[in-house]
Order: structure tokens, then sequence, then C-alpha cells
């Protein structure tokens, strides 16, 4: 029976294997199911054409069976593969606050996220996500490189 | 089909070919389009705003006020009551965090603002206080708030009764209502000529006050900066750009006009605050000026009337409650309760007419554009223009950049960005509306779609190489004509809308509608 759970902050980008290779290794080491949260970027303070507005309904639909797809199901299957239970959860918001969000809601006592090798101006001016959980988590975050 | 790079070099190389060919023949081009389509229109432009019997009161305009004096007394103003509510939905309060990434209460408030906030607000605007005075401020005031009701009622009707594809996608507006609308309430068959009527109107409306003046007035923009030129040079131009968009499918050049065009609306109103601030001594002048030129006309020709007339009809066209635009807009918003979009959408008149319009006509009234006979103390009256003397004789636009100029002498500069920013804007949320109108007559395809496309954009040419004076009547009167299919259907169908607020109002006070933050 697992006691812990940790959450793991999963992009699905080919550099993020890294994070999901360590967090399965960690979480069987400790006997802990995870649950990979992927963020799908989004404001509802943005502004859209006409056009947006009227396709955004099935835009979201497609962009969320992608993810489910092509994102989601290869890296449940890595977990089922190791033998580690996991759970994935799609989200459209802001990364940091909703990953954050679904630490408290499944009381996992540690976070895991990949080192973006990002270094936009933006990374550089308004911080990277690996920074910002850092920064705002309150349980420890491990930034994998 | 036309790679849009190919037809951009085409349209570039006939651009110069014309440009050889001489400012005088141009200017013969600008004449000739320019008598043609005023003869043409003529008749139905003096239709729509001919006189009511023994007054010089235009029937349209009793039409609208009419009607938004009836829909606040029915929904026992409306505006006021759920004011609060519209604010909450818009910042998120009652969205359920499971909606998230479908299309947020303040999105399809911004997106129906894009079409709306522009032109009207600073040409329109100028164009009501240099004819009316400025005690059109006060009538335009009134019609935003009255108007307020009247969008809550469409834009309710519009979500409630849009068409829904198996792709997901919706489409939805007046047209929509009227024919499926009517149809429940028994009068199937008036709802359908309503319906065609409307569209008919809708994209005449799209063509004229969302595309034509549009382009007019971008032209005179860039004009009064790079000296006078021939207006379809501009035509072409704008009409390669819309035609890369909404033919070729070159999105960036949308999404970052949509981002844009908010911060050039900030940047508006804020650079109007600070001149009234820094002419605070004279904002309760100014006020006086305007609610007493609301009931005097203050020297005007055409006095309270006049006033009142040009308030109403300026404010029309500016926020275009009754109108129907919106409605298209806000049918496309995904809601489980179809009327919080009216109450989302009952903000517009208030933020586009109430706000930004007077910030405007406050501006030109305190900046001293209009002049005024130091003898009397009543504004200089032109009678050949039909306005009021102002600085240089300019009208429209021109008008407003005076008196923003006349404080920071930079600003017409950023007033020609903003100008051609939202006109772009404009013209395309109407090429929507319009186009949506189009497939209702006949018929979703891609057939019909090109052609309202290509129709359009050739409408951007003739509106540029216009006048002001034909332009403006034509796109007041197409979307006044609107507003007169639209509204009938409103009448027949506001029960049902009552039938929803007084549900949704139960259930908001029960808690069973759950506020999430």
């Amino acid at each position: 029976m697992t006691s812990n759970v940790f959450i793991v902050a999963y992009e699905g980008e080919p550099s993020d294997s890294g994070v999901l290779n360590y967090a399965i290794t960690r979480a069987k080491a400790e006997g802990a199911s995870l649950v990979l949260v992927h963020v799908l970027e989004w404001s509802p303070y943005s502004f859209l054409t006409p056009q947006e507005v009227e396709e955004r309904h099935s835009r979201r639909k497609r962009e969320l069976a992608r993810a489910d797809e092509v994102v989601m199901a290869p890296a449940l299957a890595a977990c089922d593969t190791a033998g580690v239970s996991a759970t994935a959860v799609i989200r459209y918001g802001q990364v940091i606050e909703l990953v954050l969000e679904e630490a408290k809601l499944a009381g996992a006592t540690l976070i895991f996220v990949g080192r973006s090798g990002q270094q936009s101006m933006a990374t550089r001016i308004f911080g990277s996500v690996p920074l910002g959980l850092a920064q705002l988590s309150p349980i420890p975050t491990v930034i994998v490189p | 089909m036309f790679h849009p790079k190919t037809l951009t070099l085409a349209l570039v190389a006939l651009l110069a070919l014309m440009l050889d060919t001489g400012r005088a023949a141009a200017q013969g081009v600008d004449e000739a389009i320019n008598t043609a389509f005023g003869t043409a229109t003529g008749p139905f432009v003096s239709f729509i705003f001919s006189s009511l019997p023994g007054t010089n009161f235009p029937w349209i305009v009793l039409w609208l006020v009419i009607a938004a004096t009836i829909f606040t007394i029915y929904f026992s103003v409306v505006q006021f009551r759920f004011f609060g509510h519209a604010i909450a939905l818009v910042s998120g309060k009652y969205s359920d965090p499971n909606d998230a990434g479908e299309v947020s209460h303040f999105q399809a408030l911004a997106t129906a603002l894009s079409g709306t906030v522009g032109l009207g607000n600073i040409a329109g605007v100028a164009v009501a206080v240099s004819i009316g005075g400025p005690g059109a401020t006060f009538w335009m005031i009134l019609a935003g708030l009255l108007g307020m009701a009247t969008k809550f009622t469409e834009c309710t009707l519009g979500v409630k009764f849009r068409n829904e594809y198996s792709d997901g996608s919706v489409s939805g507006g007046p047209m929509y209502y009227l024919s499926k609308g009517m149809a429940q309430r028994g009068f199937g068959g008036l709802g359908k000529v309503l319906a065609v009527f409307f569209s008919i109107f809708c994209v005449l409306a799209a063509l004229g006050a969302g595309n034509m003046f549009q382009a007019n007035q971008a032209h005179a923009q860039i004009a009064s900066i790079a000296g006078d030129y021939p207006g379809w040079i501009t035509g072409i131009i704008f009409a390669a750009i819309v035609f890369a968009v909404i033919v070729g499918g070159l999105k960036s050049i949308a999404q970052v006009t949509e981002k844009i065009v908010p911060f050039m609306g900030i940047l508006y109103v804020g650079t109007a605050i600070i001149i009234i601030l820094m002419n605070a001594d004279q904002i309760g002048w100014a006020f006086g000026q305007i609610f007493a030129g609301a009931f005097t006309g203050a020297g005007v020709a055409g006095g309270m009337v006049g006033a009142l007339i040009q308030g109403f009809r300026r404010a029309a066209f500016s926020n275009e409650a009754g109108v129907g635009s919106a409605a298209i807009a806000h049918s496309a918003v995904r809601t489980k309760e179809p009327i919080t979009e009216g109450f989302v959408s009952l903000l517009e008149p208030l933020i586009d007419t109430v706000v930004i319009c007077t910030m405007t006509a406050l501006v030109i009234v305190i900046t001293g554009v209009l002049q005024i006979d130091p003898e009397t103390g009543l504004y200089l009256w032109d009678a050949d223009s039909g306005q009021i003397v102002t600085e240089g004789g300019v009208s429209g636009v021109e008008l407003t950049s005076a008196a923003f100029g006349s404080a920071f002498g930079f600003f017409p500069y950023v007033l020609v960005l903003a100008v051609i920013l939202f006109a772009f804007s404009t013209m395309l949320s109407w090429s929507y509306y319009g186009l949506k109108a189009w497939t209702y007559m006949f018929g979703e395809g891609k057939v019909q779609e090109l052609s309202f496309k290509i129709l359009f954009c050739i409408f951007v040419v003739i509106g540029a190489a216009m006048n002001l004076g034909p332009v403006i009547d034509f796109s007041d009167a197409a979307i006044f004509s609107m507003a007169l299919f639209n509204i009938v259907g409103l009448y027949f169908l506001m029960p049902i809308v009552k039938g929803e607020m007084i549900s949704y109002s139960r259930r908001l006070k029960t808690g069973e509608i759950k506020r999430f933050v």
C-alpha cells in the first residue's frame, strides 16, 4: 500500500523524460504513487478574434485529446511498465498555480519538475516554472536537470 | 487558391501601376465612385432617416429609443439590478474551473467590444458634438444607459437559439433567434421573413459601417499626416491586408491586432483622463455645457431635438445596442446559462458609450476646438457645412485629433495608429458578422464564404475613396435597418428572456448557481 503521493509537473517534451524517469525511480524506492500534471497554458483574460471564439470549443477538445494521447498515455505506460501507480491530470490555466493546487488536492509530499532548457527573454524577466515552484511550493520541490 | 504572398506581390505591383496614372486621374476615380455611390444609396438613406410627420425627428431614432425604454421597464432596470453580478461574471467568480480553456465571459466581452469600440467612439462623437453641440453628449449617455437593456435582451437570445454543429462550432445571432425563437412562439413565418431581412441589412451594414466607414476614416487620418492623396490607394493597401487575413488565413495579423487594440483603447482613455484632469477647472463648465445644451441646444441649429437626434444616432452607431451584431459575437460562447451572456453584454454600452464616448466628448468640449461667439457665449454655427465652426474647419476624427493634439502635440500621431488599428479590428469583426448573415442566406460552404469575403475587400477600396458624407449616411442607414427587424423580433421574444431571468434570479438566491471564487 502506498502512503506517499508525488506530483510530476509534466510538460511532455522530449527533454522531460529525465524528470519522469527520476520520479518513477524515487516513487518505486519509496513506494509512492505519482500524479502527472500536464497544464495547457491558458488565460481567461487573453484576447480572441470572433473566429477564434467560434472555434475555441472544438479546438479545446482537440487539445485535450492530443494531450491525453500524445503526452499522458506514453507517460502512464512508462509508469505502468515500471510498476508505479500513476494517474494523469490535464488542466488549463497557469502552470505553477495549478501544479500547486493539484499537489494540495492529492496531499502530495514532493513535487518533481524538469529544468526547462529555455532561456527566452520572457523566462529571464518573469522567471521559469521550476523557479516559481521552488519559491512558492509549501512542500519540497525537486528540480531535475 | 491564391497563395497569400503571391497575391500580396500582385497587389503591390497593381498599386505601383495605379500610382503611375497620376493624381488628377486618381482624384477622378474618387469623384466617380463618390457620385455613383451617393446616387445609388440616396433613396435608401432618405427613407431610413425620414422624419416623423410634422417634425424633424427621424422615426428610426425614436424606434430605438422606445425599444430601449421598453426593455428597461420590462426587465425592471436590469442594467442596474444585475450590474454587480455582470462584473462578478466577467471577473470569473462564477466560472467553473473545469471549464477552463473555453471562452471566458471576459473574452466574450472583449471580442464583442473590439467590434464596437473604434471609430464610432472617436469620429462618431466628434460628428455628434459638432452638429448637435455638447448637449448631444447627454443624450448619448442616456442612450448608452438605456441601450444596456436592449443588448442584454438580444445577447441572451443569441446564445439560447444558436445552432450547434457536430464539430463543436456554433453559429448564432438574430437570424437564428428570429427564425427559431419566433417559431417557438408560433410566428415561424414572420420570424423567417424578419431573419432574411435582418441578414440582408447585416451584410449591407458589414459593408458600410463595418467596412467603408472604417476605411474612409483610416484614410482621412493617414492623409492628415502624410498629406492629401487619393483614397483608393489606402483602400487597396487595406483591402490587401484584410484579404490576407480573411481569405489567405494569415491569422497572425488578426491575433496581433486583437492584442494591441485593447492597449490602444486604454491609452486613448488614459490620455483623455489626463487632458480632462489638466483642465480640471473646466470640468464643471463642460458638464454645464452638456446639460444646458441637452435641453436648449445652446445656439446649435435644431436646438434640443437636434442634440437629442445626434446623441441617440451616434450612440446607436457606436454601441450597436438593438442592432444585433453583439448577439452574433456572444452566441459563440459556451455557457450553461444563456442569460449570463446577456448580463455580461450589458456592460458593452456602458464601456463603449457612457465611458469612452463621454471621454471623447469632454476632451472636445474642454479643449475649446469648437468655436464660441465671445459676445453671446453661444457656439458659432456654420450653415454651409451644417456644423459648429471648428478650428481649421475640421470634422469627424480630425476634430478629435485636433482636440487631443491641442494638449499633446504628439497625440495625433498616436491617434493615427489607434484609428488604423481600431478600423482594422472593426473590419475583421464585421467581416465575421457579415459572413454569418451571408451564410445564413446562402448556406454554409467555401464558395459562399469566398464570394462574400471578396465583396468585402472590394468595398474597402470604395469606402476609402469616398467623401465622409455619403459613407456615414449609408453606414448609419444600413446599421439602423438591422435594428428595425431585430427589434420587432425582440418584442416577440422578450417573454422568453424574462422567464430565463426569473429562473436564474431564483437559483442565484438559493445558491443553486454556484460561486466558485
